[in-house]
C-alpha cells in the first residue's frame, strides 16, 4: 500500500511540476475564454448601422415606424422620387431605400423593393425582412379589425404542460437544461477517459522502453507499480479538472461585466442543442428568469457527486486497460493503435448511447448502457441530469455504481496480469491470443 | 560461513520452452559468485526468480536461512538488471531517493546513504542534473549506487561493466570487493570470462536451462586441464618425440606438450634433461574459463530445450 502511494506521488509530482502542465491547465481555459469573448464581442458590436429610407407613398405606415433595433434605422421620407433617393444613396445619406408605391395593396401579394448601395449581408437582410414583415402583418391585422390582444391569445403556445408521476412540473426549460447538463457531463467523461487513459498508456510505454520497469519491479510488485501510476495520473486529472472548472466559473462571472448587454444575445445565440431548446422555451415565458428557475430545478450536488464518482470509476476501469496495452507494445506507436481499438470501441459506443439517453433517459437502450460498466460512466451522466426518480431510479443508480466498481476490479485484475508479463517482455508485439493467455494463466 | 542463498530444484517453464529446468545450487555468504551462460540460457529468468519478480513453477528458494518471501525480503536484495534504465527527465538526486524509498528506506535514511555514496564516487555535483544529461558510463555509476544503496545482503549484478571505461570499471570493481569484504554476497552474471576469472570465487555455468558446471574457479580449471605444459629450453634438441608426450606447438625455443595417459611431468623433464639441454622454464597450462565455456556450450542448440511433444 505504502509503495503504491510512493509511486503515485512520483507520477503526480513529475507531471504537475512540468511547465507544460501549468501551460495547459491555466492557459487552455484562458485561451478558450478569449476566443469565446472575441466571438461575443464581434457579434455584439455590429458597428454598421443600416439606415433605410422609406418613401411611403401609399401612406400605410401613418408616419409611424418604430426603430426597435438600434442597428437598423428606418426613416420615413415624403415626396421624394426614385432619382432623389438614388442621389441620397450615392451621397451615403442612407444605405438603402424602399419605395412603397401609392397603389400598394396591403392585402395583396405585391412585393416591395429594397435598393441599396452595396450588397447587404445575409444577417442584415433577415433582420430587415423580419422588421418589415412584422410591421406589415400588424397593419394587415388592424385592417381586418383584429386587435393585438386577440392575436396573442390565439397564438398562446403554452397549452400543454408536462408533469411526472411524482407530481413535479416538467417545464420545457427544465428538460432543455437537463439535456444540456447531461450531454456536457457525458461528453466530459468521454474526453477524460481518452486524455488520461492515453496518458497512462504513454507512461507505461516510457517505463518499458527506458528499461526502468525491470529496475522498479525488483523492489515493487508490477501490480503496485501499475496502480501507483494509475492513481497518480488520476490525481493529476482530478486537480486539472478542478482548476478548469474553477477557472471557467470564475471567467463566466467576469463575462457579463465586460459585456453588459450580453444577456439577450447569449440567449439568442445558442451554442449547443440543449441550450437551444432551453432558449426557445425561455423565449416563450420570461427568458432569463425561466432559465434560472430551470437551473435551480437541476439537482447540482447530485450531479457533481455522480460526476466525480463516474469520473473516477470510468477512469480506473479504463486506465488499467490502457496500462495493459502500454505494457504489451514496444516503441512503435502504431502497435498501440491496433491494440487500442477494442478499448476505444466501447467508449465510442457509450457516446452514441449517451446521445440517445439524453433525449429519452428511460429507454431500454439507455437503461442497459447505464448499467453495463464499460458504458455506464458516460451514459449514466445523461440520465442523472434528468434527476432522481425522473431520469433514473435509485435502484438502478445503486446497481450501476455497484457494477462499475465490480467492473473496475475485474479489468484491473485482468490488466494487472497482462501488465506483469508484458512490462518485462521485449521484442515483437504480442498477439491477442498471447495476451489472453497472459491474462488467464495461473500464478 | 553459512549459505546466504540456496536454490533447490527450481523450475520455470514458459509456453514454448523450459527456461529454467531443475537448477539447484548454493552460495556462500560473503563470496563473489559468477553465474555464467550463453545468451538465452535462462540466466535472466533465474535471476528474476531470485529477486522475486517471477515465481518458480516448482522448487524452493532459501534466503538467509528462511524460505524466500518476496514481499519482505526485497530489502535484502539489490538487483541491477542487464536491461536497465532510469527516468530520463528526473533529477538524479530525486531519482536515487525515489528508488531507495521504494526499497523501503525512510526518506531521512535514504538521504544520508545517498550523500555517503555520492561523496564516495565523486558524484556530488550531479544532484540536480537530469539523467538525460549523463553519459552512459555516468548513468551506469548511478545505477550501481541505487543498487547497493540500501546495503543489501545479496547484490545481483547483471553485466555491471558494460559501457564503462577501464577507470570507472576499476572503481566499481573495487567497490564490489569492498562490499564482499563487509559481508555482502555478490552474484555476478556475465559472459565476459576474463572478468569472472579475475573476480569470482565460485561459478555456475548454465546452458539450455540446466546447470552444467558448478565449482570454484580453481577446481573447475583443474577438472578441465588437458595435461598441457609449456617448456622453454636453452636450445631445442633435434629430436623431440617420446612415449610420454606429444608436441602440440613449437614457437622458437618454447614447446607446448601434452602428456600422455600414464605418464607425469617428471617423465617429460627427465627426457629433456637426458637430451642435455637446459630447461629454462616449465609450467602447467590450465585452460582459461573462456575455453571451457566454449567447449561446453558449443554445438548445443537452443532448440533442444523446446518441448518435443507439444502436439500430443
Amino acid at each position: 500500500m505504502n509503495k503504491i502511494a510512493l509511486v503515485a506521488k512520483r507520477e503526480f509530482l513529475s507531471r504537475v511540476q512540468k511547465k507544460t502542465f501549468l501551460l495547459t491547465t491555466i492557459l487552455l481555459p484562458l485561451l478558450i475564454f478569449v476566443f469565446y469573448a472575441m466571438i461575443i464581442y464581434f457579434s455584439v458590436k455590429t458597428e454598421d448601422r443600416f439606415t433605410i429610407a422609406v418613401a411611403d407613398n401609399a401612406n400605410i405606415l401613418n408616419n409611424k415606424l418604430e426603430n426597435k433595433k438600434d442597428d437598423i434605422n428606418f426613416t420615413i421620407v415624403h415626396n421624394t422620387t426614385a432619382a432623389q433617393l438614388d442621389e441620397q444613396l450615392q451621397q451615403k445619406k442612407c444605405d438603402g431605400y424602399i419605395i412603397i408605391p401609392a397603389d400598394y395593396d396591403l392585402m395583396g401579394r405585391d412585393s416591395l423593393q429594397l435598393k441599396s448601395g452595396k450588397a447587404i449581408g445575409i444577417m442584415t437582410r433577415e433582420k430587415i425582412q423580419k422588421l418589415l414583415n412584422d410591421i406589415l402583418e400588424e397593419k394587415r391585422l388592424m385592417a381586418l379589425n383584429i386587435s393585438k390582444a386577440k392575436i396573442d391569445s390565439i397564438q398562446n403556445s403554452n397549452q400543454l404542460q408536462f408533469t411526472t408521476l411524482g407530481g413535479k412540473k416538467e417545464t420545457d426549460t427544465k428538460a432543455g437544461i437537463s439535456y444540456g447538463v447531461g450531454y456536457i457531463s457525458g461528453f466530459l467523461i468521454y474526453i477524460i477517459l481518452f486524455i488520461y487513459g492515453t496518458m497512462v498508456m504513454r507512461g507505461v510505454m516510457e517505463e518499458k522502453t527506458n528499461r526502468i520497469a525491470e529496475v522498479i519491479v525488483s523492489s515493487v510488485k508490477p501490480f503496485q507499480l501499475m496502480m501507483g501510476k494509475i492513481t497518480g495520473i488520476g490525481a493529476v486529472g482530478l486537480i486539472q479538472f478542478i482548476i478548469w472548472i474553477v477557472l471557467v466559473i470564475g471567467l463566466q462571472m467576469i463575462l457579463p461585466l465586460l459585456f453588459p448587454d450580453l444577456l439577450h444575445h447569449t440567449v439568442n445565440t445558442p451554442m449547443q442543442p440543449g441550450a437551444m431548446q432551453a432558449a426557445q422555451a425561455a423565449n416563450n415565458s420570461g427568458a432569463i428568469h425561466s432559465i434560472m428557475q430551470g437551473l435551480n430545478d437541476v439537482n447540482f450536488p447530485l450531479i457533481i457527486g455522480c460526476f466525480i464518482f463516474y469520473f473516477l470509476g470510468g477512469y480506473f476501469l479504463y486506465a488499467s486497460l490502457f496500462a495493459a496495452v502500454g505494457s504489451a507494445v514496444n516503441e512503435d506507436p502504431q502497435d498501440a493503435q491496433s491494440l487500442l481499438l477494442p478499448i476505444t470501441m466501447p467508449i465510442i459506443f457509450a457516446m452514441v448511447i449517451m446521445t440517445k439517453a439524453v433525449n429519452d433517459p428511460n429507454s431500454s437502450l439507455a437503461v442497459f448502457g447505464s448499467l453495463f460498466p464499460l458504458t455506464s460512466p458516460i451514459v449514466m451522466m445523461a440520465r442523472i441530469a434528468h434527476g432522481i426518480p425522473d431520469g433514473v431510479s435509485i435502484m438502478q443508480l445503486v446497481l450501476s455504481m455497484g457494477l462499475l466498481i465490480a467492473g473496475f476490479l475485474g479489468t484491473t485484475w485482468l490488466a494487472g496480469k497482462i501488465y506483469r508479463t508484458g512490462i518485462l517482455l521485449y521484442g515483437k508485439k504480442p498477439s491477442w491470443k498471447e495476451m489472453w493467455k497472459w491474462a488467464f494463466r495461473k500464478s | 560461513m553459512g549459505k546466504i542463498l540456496e536454490l533447490q530444484n527450481l523450475k520455470k517453464y514458459y509456453a514454448t520452452q523450459k527456461a529454467v529446468d531443475d537448477i539447484s545450487f548454493a552460495i556462500e555468504e560473503g563470496s563473489i559468485f559468477g553465474l555464467l551462460g550463453p545468451n538465452g540460457a535462462g540466466k535472466t529468468t533465474l535471476l528474476r526468480m531470485i529477486t522475486g519478480i517471477f515465481y518458480p513453477d516448482s522448487g524452493h528458494i532459501v534466503l538467509d536461512g528462511n524460505t524466500f518471501d518476496p514481499a519482505n525480503d526485497i530489502i535484502k536484495i539489490g538487483y541491477m538488471p542487464e536491461e536497465r534504465g532510469l527516468y530520463k527527465k528526473m533529477k538524479i538526486g530525486e531519482q536515487a531517493l525515489y528508488l531507495a524509498q521504494l526499497k523501503g528506506l525512510s526518506r531521512a535514511e535514504a538521504m544520508e546513504k545517498i550523500k555517503f555514496w555520492f561523496r564516495r564516487l565523486e558524484m556530488e555535483s550531479w544532484w540536480n542534473k537530469k539523467v538525460e544529461d549523463l553519459s552512459k558510463g555516468m548513468s551506469q555509476k548511478l545505477q550501481f549506487v541505487t543498487t547497493v544503496l540500501h546495503e543489501p545482503k545479496l547484490i545481483i549484478l547483471d553485466e555491471p561493466f558494460s559501457g564503462l571505461d577501464p577507470l570507472n570499471a576499476n572503481l566499481i570493481k573495487d567497490e564490489i570487493y569492498r562490499l564482499a569484504q563487509q559481508g555482502s554476497t555478490i552474484i555476478f552474471s556475465t559472459h565476459r570470462m576474463e572478468q569472472v576469472e579475475e573476480i569470482c570465487d565460485h561459478i555456475v555455468l548454465v546452458n539450455l536451462g540446466k546447470k552444467i558446471l558448478d565449482g570454484t574457479v580453481e577446481d573447475i580449471k583443474q577438472q578441465f586441464k588437458e595435461n598441457k605444459f609449456s617448456i622453454r629450453l636453452k636450445e631445442v634438441p633435434g629430436y623431440t618425440t617420446h612415449d610420454s608426450f606429444d608436441v602440440i606447438e613449437q614457437k622458437a625455443n618454447t614447446l607446448v606438450v601434452k602428456i600422455k595417459e600414464g605418464y607425469s611431468s617428471n617423465h617429460v623433464l627427465q627426457y629433456f634433461i637426458g637430451q642435455n639441454t637446459t630447461v629454462d622454464a616449465f609450467n602447467e597450462i590450465l585452460p582459461s574459463l573462456n575455453e571451457i565455456f566454449i567447449q561446453l556450450v558449443e554445438g548445443t542448440k537452443a532448440t533442444t530445450r523446446a518441448f518435443q511433444n507439444t502436439q500430443s
